[in-house]
């Protein structure tokens, strides 16, 4: 950490309002040059809507991106390519059906006479990355044929063939083998070397004060620390990322738990190509209580829910709910039997965007409305409104269509779809996703409430805070496995977050389940 | 409290007025086409040919109120012309010659009604087997159609060689006979396809508006993971949509060759093009999740009068052609223009009490 260590890339008061929330709140950010520019942060922290910004996805509402202290505007990924920028996407945008070469050289096509692809050079030159990469992968070869590490590798390839003097990496480790960590780190550190200024973006944080320089943490759309990485420690990343100030959380009724309402014993779901995607996974919940289940992603927390909801018929186990078994793998026999889940991705699986407010919400639970054959109409409406008053849902017309209410509108309409099943036990996989705070706070709220009313509630979430506060018990699982167990009180932030990478961390740091 | 009161934000009112005339435009083009011919077409008015073309319509609308449900779940039927051939031939064959039971050297002859419920069933048993492809075996709908298509037309022209049953009157001693009463008798002055479109009109309406299966045919073309995720059971829904298809193109094919008291197996090819472009014209989306029977209806009799009514006024058969697919073309312009601005008043109500 030298004086040369310039700053290349700043942002200065980016804010980015997105329809019902505020996702930057004037953010100042420094990229500096040969150096790795930690930036780490919660689900929802912000991070990637920064990234989006700086690599040319998204204008700020506000403020101003500098490069070599000049103001630069970039109004697509093009412009920031120009400008030397980089970018590994978390999702990998990679075409399967073509070839190596022609992925690292997509749109930026080698050709004769402008017209005709020159594929010797193509492949030559990809070659040549991928000695620098120390990877052997044959460049003829479709991309879909490659490991998910591997295609990882194609991607860093594809930014480093664009000359990018900034190169923005977001979880570039999270499907890489440890051996394969090491030879990335060690390109990191070549890159580094050559003057070329890296943004990395991770969750496993003893990864970041290994190769990081400078960290960046934030929270709620803030930046909340700033430093030199030799100046700070693990917990000093934790207290930033989780901070001091509490958000409105919902004050815990006092109240007596029932008889065990769910238990699931011995879940299995195989991954493929060996393994497990959840691991032997036993649990018992009763009646008011509720239970956080906290985890890095891919730790098979909403797989868990997807067999517990009977949506994979090859997963193994049993599940009773209130004493009574439910054998069979099926979605309206586990309704039935008292379960509702209430789905993490709200537009792919919880609600039907082009059906109206009121058929979304009695959807799960029609065949209450029936008499005879025909759907009673009358008692339908009451019971949506009825509903709609309950969880204090804002709309103008039932019969609107769903996609025109706001994001936490949104997930009230599907909490009012599971609790019309009446249900025993609900399952909500990361119930504040997508939500601004005020709708975060009512659907806690909501949670706490339902729970005094005797419901055993199950929930999936990532950020740490929430999982603080919210639960009774907190449950940590990582690579499919329960790997920690605690009531809310003695629970700590730091076991919660070392249970959390049991199986993950480079330095091989165990905690021992407690319960 | 907030959730019951609904305030208008200025400028909605005449949106709404646009909108309610967007929502009558399959009507609205219905009237101005009819209003056109009554000028433009001599007799067309008369009873007699509204009669005539009404029977037209008819049978195009059996085929395009199966193909809705279908469309609404975000699937196709083309194999429905070819059901249409396949089932008169059933039929045919079954007045005509029996079923001749081979080795045992004996035939069976049914009555009418065994044959009309034997054909039918073939109509459903193909439908169950488009269903089975597409929710068992995961073909693509439009693939899976696209084979029975050819198989059911090639047992078609198998069943007879590629030639015509002539002359299906049956015969008395064998009590066969009665057959060409579904496809010219009257009842009440009305035809009896006419009839038996009311009822399958009015059940299938019924279904899609009132009843569960109905509701769940709207939430697996809107969302399948999210309507399987609400206890749906996405697979029957699918299955019941095919047979249903599988049985309106029966009972046309029924129609058919009880009209023409024969029955060729060619009958009914490229019919599924029309039951679809009914479907669409009545406000269908091919994306699946919306559109309506009576819409459809009102679209498959849009196409027949237009061009029952061209050729009533002598235009070329080719220039028919050309009008029906700007017709269809001009629909879904129209249909794209109405979600738009409907989406944009819902925003608008939305944002006028601030959620």
């Amino acid at each position: 950490m030298n004086a040369d260590q310039e700053v290349i890339l700043s942002v200065r008061g980016a804010t980015k309002v997105y329809p019902g929330t505020i996702a930057l709140k004037s953010v100042d950010f420094d990229v500096r040059k040969g150096a790795v520019n930690v930036l780490v942060g919660e689900n929802g922290a912000g991070k990637s809507t920064l990234m989006k910004i700086i690599s040319g996805v998204e204008q700020p509402t506000e403020g101003t991106i500098l490069l070599h202290g000049e103001p630069i505007r970039m109004t697509s990924t093009q412009d920031a390519i120009r400008n030397g920028i980089g970018i590994v996407f978390q999702e990998l945008n990679l075409f399967p059906n073509m070839t190596v070469a022609e992925n690292i050289f997509i749109t930026r096509e080698q050709c004769r006479f402008g017209i005709d692809i020159d594929r010797t050079t193509q492949e030559e030159k990809s070659r040549a990355l991928m000695r620098r990469l120390e990877h052997d992968i044959a460049v003829d070869r479709p991309v879909g044929e490659l490991r998910i590490g591997q295609q990882q590798i194609v991607e860093i390839a594809k930014a480093l063939s664009q000359d990018a003097r900034i190169l923005i990496m977001d979880e570039p480790t999270s499907a890489l083998s440890a051996t394969e960590v090491e030879i990335l780190f060690r390109v990191i550190a070549e890159l580094k070397a050559q003057g070329v200024a890296i943004v990395y973006i991770s969750h496993r944080l003893e990864e970041l004060v290994r190769i990081g320089d400078f960290i960046t943490v934030l929270r709620d759309g803030s930046i909340t620390g700033s430093s030199s990485m030799k100046d700070i420690d693990v917990p000093w990343i934790v207290r930033s990322m989780i901070g001091a100030s509490s958000k409105d959380y919902a004050k815990t009724a006092e109240h007596k738990y029932g008889n065990e309402i769910l238990q699931i014993e011995d879940i299995t779901l195989p991954r493929q190509g060996g393994g497990y995607m959840v691991d032997h996974v036993s649990l018992s919940l009763r009646a008011g209580e509720i239970i956080g289940i906290y985890g890095l992603m891919g730790a098979g927390r909403t797989e868990l829910f997807d067999c517990i909801m009977g949506r994979h018929k090859h997963a193994g186990g049993t599940i009773l709910v209130g004493g009574r078994p439910l054998p069979k793998a099926d979605v309206l026999e586990r309704i039935n039997g008292g379960l509702a889940l209430i789905p993490e991705d709200r537009k792919a699986e919880g609600l039907i965007q082009i059906m109206s407010i009121s058929d979304n919400m009695t959807l799960a639970s029609l065949w209450n409305y029936v008499r005879g054959v025909q759907i009673d109409g009358k008692k339908e409406r009451a019971t949506v409104a009825q509903y709609v008053r309950k969880l204090a849902i804002k709309i103008a017309n039932p019969d609107n269509e769903v996609a025109s209410l706001s994001g936490g509108n949104q997930q009230k309409v599907v909490i009012g779809k599971a609790l019309m099943t009446d249900p025993k036990v609900l399952l909500m996989d990361e119930p504040s996703r997508g939500i601004d705070i005020g709708a975060k706070a009512e659907v806690f709220r909501t949670m706490r409430r339902l729970a005094a009313d005797g419901l055993g509630i199950l929930f999936v979430t990532s950020d740490l805070e929430e999982v603080m506060a919210l639960s009774d018990r907190i449950i940590v699982m990582s690579k499919g496995r329960i790997t920690g167990d605690f009531q809310r009180v003695g629970a700590t932030e730091q076991a919660v977050v070392a249970a959390s990478s049991v199986g993950h961390d480079i330095t091989g740091q165990t905690m021992e389940a407690r319960s | 409290m907030s959730a019951t009161i609904t305030k208008q934000a200025p400028g909605l009112t005449s949106s709404s007025a646009v909108m309610a005339l967007l929502h009558m435009r399959t009507f609205i083009a219905l009237f101005l086409v009819l209003i056109f011919f009554s000028f433009a077409a001599p007799n067309f008015l008369s009873t007699a040919n509204m009669m005539i073309m009404s029977k037209h319509v008819a049978l195009n609308a059996f085929l395009a109120v199966g193909m809705t449900f279908v469309i609404i779940t975000g699937g196709i039927d083309l194999s429905v012309g070819s059901i249409v051939g396949l089932s008169g031939m059933v039929a045919g064959g079954l007045i005509m010659n029996g079923l001749n039971l081979g080795p045992i050297g004996y035939t069976i002859y049914f009555n009418v009604v065994e044959v009309v419920l034997v054909t039918l069933a073939v109509g459903i048993l193909i439908g169950a087997l488009n269903g089975f492809l597409i929710t068992r075996l995961n073909v693509a709908p439009f693939i899976a159609t696209l084979g029975t298509l050819y198989v059911a037309r090639g047992f078609a022209l198998l069943s007879s060689d590629g030639r015509t049953f002539p002359n299906l009157v049956g015969n008395a001693e064998l009590g066969t006979t009665g057959f060409p009463f579904l496809g010219s008798g009257v009842i009440l002055g009305i035809p009896v396809s006419i009839w038996l479109l009311v009822i399958i009109g009015c059940g299938a309406a019924y279904i899609a508006g009132r009843t569960p299966l109905g509701r769940f045919i709207y939430a697996v073309g809107g969302n399948e993971r999210a309507a399987a995720l609400s206890g749906v059971r996405v697979n029957r829904v699918k299955m019941f949509v095919y047979m249903f298809s599988g049985f309106c193109a029966a009972i046309v094919g029924l129609i058919i060759s009880s009209e023409l008291v024969a029955s060729h197996p060619a009958t009914g090819e490229s019919f599924e093009l029309n039951a679809i472009a009914a479907a669409v014209l009545g406000g269908t989306s091919m994306s699946g999740g919306r559109g309506k029977i009576g819409g459809t209806i009102v679209g498959a009799f849009v196409i027949g009068i237009l061009s029952d009514g061209l050729v009533m006024m002598g235009v070329s058969s080719f220039w028919q052609i050309v009008i029906k697919g700007v017709v269809i073309i001009a629909a879904v312009v129209v249909d794209q223009f109405q979600r738009r601005l409907q989406q944009r008043l819902a925003l608008q109500q939305q944002a006028a009490i601030g959620g």
